[in-house]
Formats: C-alpha cells, structure tokens, sequence
C-alpha cells in the first residue's frame, strides 16, 4: 500500500495534440479516488500514464517513495482493471487470475491458495474452470477484479470497468467494489464519466476537463461548492441551475429585475448564478417559474421549466402539489453561488 | 385475412422442393462427381496387370493386383537404382510438407510479431516490401534462388531444399492482420500481468492464433508436399526424391521396350493424394473457424 504524488505531470501525444496539461495532486495511503470528467478531457491517459502503459511527457510520477516514471508497468506494483475486462480468452478463470503471479515465479502452491482465496471473496468458486466466453458480463468483471486483487498491489487503478453493465449490474457491482476496497484498504484511482459512481464511490474526486482538473475535493464539496460552472453542470443529477444574472450596488438580480440576494459590494456587471434543483422552494417568493414539464420520478418529482426566460429545473418531494404554470420560488440565499460569467470561475 | 396471413409463411416451408436448392445440389453433385473420376481411375488401374492397361486402355475392370502393386510401390526400389522405395519418397514428401508448414508458420508468426508490436522503424515499409513479393513467385526468381543456394554449397541438402522457400508473404500477412485485430487491452493486461514479450507472445499470442495457424498448416503442408520444380533443380540425390517426382521418373520408363510400371505408379499417385486430404480433413474444423470468425 502506498501514496501517490503527481507533480506536474504532462501528456503531449505524438502528434502534437496536449491531452493533460501540467497537473499536480496526492493520493493518500488508502485512499479511493476517482477521476471523473466528460468523454475525451484526458482521464484514460493521466491513468494510463500513472500505470506506465504510457509515457510521460513531463513532470514526475512517485508511488510510495519511489520515482517510477521510467519504471515498467510490470514492476511498479499496481493492478488495472479494464473497461473490456482484457480477460485472456483461452484461459481458465483460474489460469486468468493466476497469470500475473505465475509471471513473478510464485510457487504453484501459493498461486493455488491465493487464487482460491480470492475467488472466495469474489464468490467465483463455481466458475474457475470455465473460459470467459462461458461467464456473463457482471463475471467477468469479477474474474478482472480477482486477477487484480490476487497479487496484493500498493495500487488499483480502474478505467470505467462498469460501462459495458446494465444499470442494475452496474449499482451492485458499484457496492461490491467500494466494500472490497475498503476491506483491503489498497490505494485506488478509478475513472469513470458517469457522475454517479463518482459521488458514491470516492473519498474524494477530481474533476477533469479538457485535460486540465477544475477541483478536487470531497463528494460533497464538490457537489456543494463547485469551483465553475463546469463542475456545477457536470456533478448532479439534474445539475445545479445556472441562471445569468446582473450584479450591482451590493445586489444580485435576475434578468428580469428580481432582487434575489444580497452580495459583497465593491462588484458589479454580469454574473451566473447557481442553486442546486433541490434547493429552491416552491409556494412563496419573489422570483417566478414557469413549470413546462413535471416529470414523476416516484419518490420525488423533477419540474422543469424556465426561471427569467432560462432553463431551470426544481426538485420537489412526492407530497409537493404542483400544477404547470408560473409558481412563485424563493431561492435561499446560503444555497447559492456566484460565478464569473466570462471564465466560469467561482466568485 | 386471417386465413391468408396464417398460410403463407406456413406455404414456403412446408413446400416439399426447392428448385433453387435442387439446382445447387445437381451443380455441387457434377462437380464432386467430374473431381473424383481421375481417383477412382488411379484406384480402378492400380488394381489391374499393367498389360491390360496397355491392352485395354481405361476400363471399369477390378483386377485383384493392388496388394502386389501396394507392395511394390512401397517396398521395391525404384528401377533405375538401388535404395529408394516408394517409403523413402513418402518420407522425403513428409519432411519437404511439414519443414514447409512449421518453418513458414514460425517464421511468418515471428515477422507479424515484429511488425505489429514493436516499435520499429521501418514496420510498414518492410511489411509492404514484403508483401510484394506476392508478385514474385518461385517460378520467376527461380535462376537467381538456385544460384544463390548453389554459392552457399546447399544444394542437395535438406536446409537448401526448405529454407530458400521458407518466406512467407500470404502467412505474414494473414498473422499481421490476426495480431492487429487482438485489442490493445488485452497486450496492456498482460504487460501489466509481467510478460515479457516472449512470455506474451508463447502464453498470449500463440494460442490465441491457433486456429489461423490450423488454416495456414494446410495451406503451407500441401504447398511443401506438391513441389516439383525446386527439389528437382536443387537435389540430384535419389535419397532426397520425393512422391510427386518419383511418380513421374516412373511412368517415364515407357521409352525402353518395357510395359511401364502403371499399376505401381497409380499407387504411389494414391500415396501422394492421402496425406494433403487427412491434414485437411483434420483441421478443417479450425480451418474455417481461422478464416472466418476470431475468438477474442
Ligand atoms: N494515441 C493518441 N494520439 C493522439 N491523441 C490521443 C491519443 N489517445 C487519446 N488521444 C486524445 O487525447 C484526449 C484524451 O483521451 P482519453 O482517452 O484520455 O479520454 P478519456 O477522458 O478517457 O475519454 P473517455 O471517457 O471517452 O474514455 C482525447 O481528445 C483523445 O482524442
Ligand atoms: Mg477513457
């Protein structure tokens, strides 16, 4: 088990294209960290980079206390687990998860208890002698996971391995794989796009977008107090409302003249203006939604409409009564953020 | 309405014939039937005294000679000089068919290996050059291949009958293609899992292309057992003579004032025939698996 440090680590891919740009942070000794962001905004490559399958064009790469940036990914002492699987299709699951040990010249008998051991934790006794083309989706994934566990690395490192399960699936799987961690308690990073997984999975997360981060944090910082409106947008389901409005003389006012909160003063011109759906309160205040959409989700509902001629969207419990048309809402000033409209940035 | 949207399905399948099918069969049948004539003749003449063929010409006659002939064929020495038997030629054809196969399998397996997973300079190039030599058959650089086998004191060798011809354009470029279809993760999966490129390419990749290198055993077996030209030019030893060419210097003993030896010959043609149909009926399960689908 180990701590890893990033430091200012950059992808420059060959031809030319910078898929990370400089990044720095640490992963503590235990710790499970997620790397979430939309597709293409460089997350494969920063895990690719940490797991030496490829190079890294600048800065420096430490497991533990060692430098590994020109290390093989054989001897950095980590384990991945691959959105396809990477099952070895002409072996046994036993063989498949025994490979990597069979490899470090471990004696037959200890591949043979450690590879019991862990098809036990995974519960995959029945199947070790069946070829992966025999094992549905979910045991697969399983028998990647034995393969990555039954060596005992200082880091797991995870590249969306759930994306090709059903949803159904994919919550179990999501659980197990949390629990199996925290029992080992093995250094993880774990990439995914979907949201979700990020905010139920992570002891914290970063946020990455055009290969560069825009936070890092706790699930719940970033889910309260998102540093752009990039995180805002990308973190929550339905994400935060973004809504433009006018700051000045120490007031923050919708498009429509709506004074809704007080700001420091000393600022004025054009900011957005943030609040999570769950956040507004419905049935009294100042400003005016006009419902288009109630969607039943069955323990709450999701009503959809515009805010100031904009998109907005509130969240509302099963007993809330609503009806389509203009509602007043309130929208709690401690619930709100303030970002620059121009760069994003949270004011 | 009901009645004529439940029997119409019902009326193409329950038709007793398909013409259509009927047709493809009587085409398939003809054509099995024109193939197979020249082996039941080869069969019907080795059982007859080689007068009769002379006599007679074809016939539809079974004559109780093949034992003899088989014995012959196996076991006599040819005419024209002492050791080689029918056994040593079947022998000759096997080393010349399996060196062809496992030589031209390894080395094209080892050169796909090179080009796709390595890092090398000039990968595509030398795969496109290569590649060309599709164009240059043996016949066309047959001088310039015996000169240089002659210069390395090859010939009559066993090295010089098998290596010059052991180069394989068609297998090189079926393994690349193979390699370049197994995904990335899985290679990443094993770097990972400590293999080296050896240990990749013996525990990963072999057995992973075994069904491709089914397919080109057969085509490369039956390729290495039918050549005539090339041991002709590069052996002039009579230890070293193989099925298809003995079979020739057999018949050609018509020019003295003796009855060639058809019975013997139509034997050996059979022996010649045997080996090439069992390596493919043997692997054509994985044959077709090899050419057609990828179990990845
Ligand atoms: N070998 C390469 N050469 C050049 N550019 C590449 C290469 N691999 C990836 N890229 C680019 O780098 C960027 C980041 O790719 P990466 O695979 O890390 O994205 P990702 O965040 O994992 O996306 P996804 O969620 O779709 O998997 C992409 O824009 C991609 O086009
Ligand atoms: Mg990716």
């Amino acid at each position: 088990m180990a701590n890893v440090t990033l430091n200012q680590i950059r992808k420059v891919y060959g031809n030319g294209f910078e898929a990370v740009k400089p990044c720095s942070f640490r992963i503590e000794d235990g710790e499970f960290l997620v790397l979430v962001g939309p597709s293409g905004c460089g997350k494969s490559t920063l895990l690719r980079m940490i797991a030496g399958l490829e190079d890294i064009t600048e800065g420096e790469l430490s497991i533990g206390d060692r430098l590994v940036n020109t290390v093989d990914p054989a001897n950095r002492d980590i384990a991945m687990v691959f959105q396809n699987y990477a099952l070895y299709p002409h072996m046994t699951v036993r063989k498949n998860i025994g490979y990597g040990l069979k490899n470090r010249k471990t004696p037959p008998a200890e591949i043979a208890r450690k590879v019991d051991e862990a098809a036990a934790m995974l519960n995959l006794g029945a199947y070790l002698d069946r070829k992966p083309s025999q094992l549905s989706g979910g045991q697969r994934q399983r028998v990647a996971m034995g393969r990555a566990i039954v060596r005992d690395p200082a880091l797991f490192l995870f590249d969306e391995p759930l994306s090709n399960l059903d949803a159904k699936l994919r919550n179990q799987m999501r659980i197990e794989i949390k629990a199996l961690q925290r029992r080992l308690g093995v250094t993880s990073i774990y990439v995914t796009h979907d949201q979700v997984e990020a905010m139920t999975m992570a002891d914290r997360i970063v946020v990455l977008n055009g290969g560069v981060i825009e936070q890092i944090g706790t699930p719940s910082e970033i889910y309260h107090s998102p540093n752009s409106t990039f995180v805002a947008s990308f973190m929550g389901a339905p994400p935060m409302n973004l809504v433009k409005a006018q700051l000045d003389e120490g007031t923050v006012r919708l498009d429509c003249g709506t004074a809704v909160m007080a700001a420091p003063a000393g600022r004025s011109g054009p900011v957005t203006l943030g609040i999570r759906p769950e956040d507004v309160r419905i049935g009294s205040g100042a400003a005016r939604f006009d419902i288009a959409l109630i969607e039943e989700l069955g323990a709450h509902r999701l009503l959809h409409g515009q805010v100031a001629g904009q998109p907005f969207t509130v969240h509302v419990a099963k007993e809330t009564q609503v009806s389509h048309g203009p509602q007043p809402i309130e929208l709690p000033p401690a619930a709100m953020a303030l970002f620059d409209t121009a760069t994003g940035a949270r004011l | 309405m009901a009645d004529l949207t439940q029997t119409a399905p019902a009326r193409t399948t329950r038709s007793p014939i398909r013409w259509a099918s009927v047709l493809d069969h009587a085409i398939l049948i003809a054509g099995a039937a024109l193939m197979i004539v020249p082996l039941l003749m080869m069969l019907q003449m080795s059982t007859i005294p080689d007068a009769q063929v002379m006599q007679h010409g074809p016939s539809l006659q079974i004559g109780g000679e093949f034992w003899d002939n088989l014995r012959k064929a196996l076991f006599q020495s040819m005419s024209f000089s002492g050791e080689t038997t029918g056994l040593t030629m079947f022998r000759n054809s096997l080393i010349l068919g399996l060196g062809f196969a496992i030589g031209k399998i390894v080395v094209a397996m080892l050169a796909a290996y090179g080009i796709v997973y390595f890092r090398l300079r000039f990968a595509t190039l030398a795969f496109w050059l290569i590649f060309t030599t599709l164009l240059l058959p043996l016949e066309v650089r047959i001088v310039p291949s015996y000169e240089i086998t002659q210069k390395l004191g090859l010939l009559n060798s066993w090295t010089g009958l098998i290596v010059p011809l052991i180069a394989s354009a068609t297998a090189t470029f079926f393994f690349r293609q193979y390699f370049m279809s197994v995904p990335e993760e899985l290679v990443e999966a094993a770097r990972i899992d400590g293999a080296g490129p050896v240990r990749f390419f013996i525990d990963i990749l072999v057995p992973l292309s075994r069904t491709m290198i089914a397919a080109m055993f057969i085509i490369m077996f039956v390729y290495g057992w039918n050549q005539y030209l090339w041991p002709l030019m590069v052996s002039t030893q009579e230890d070293k003579v193989t099925l298809v060419q003995g079979i020739k210097q057999i018949t050609q003993s018509l020019e003295g004032n003796h009855i060639p030896e058809y019975g013997r010959s139509n034997v050996l043609a059979l022996l010649a025939v045997l080996p090439p149909v069992l390596v493919v009926l043997f692997f054509q399960r994985w044959f077709v698996k090899g050419l057609t689908e990828s179990d990845k």
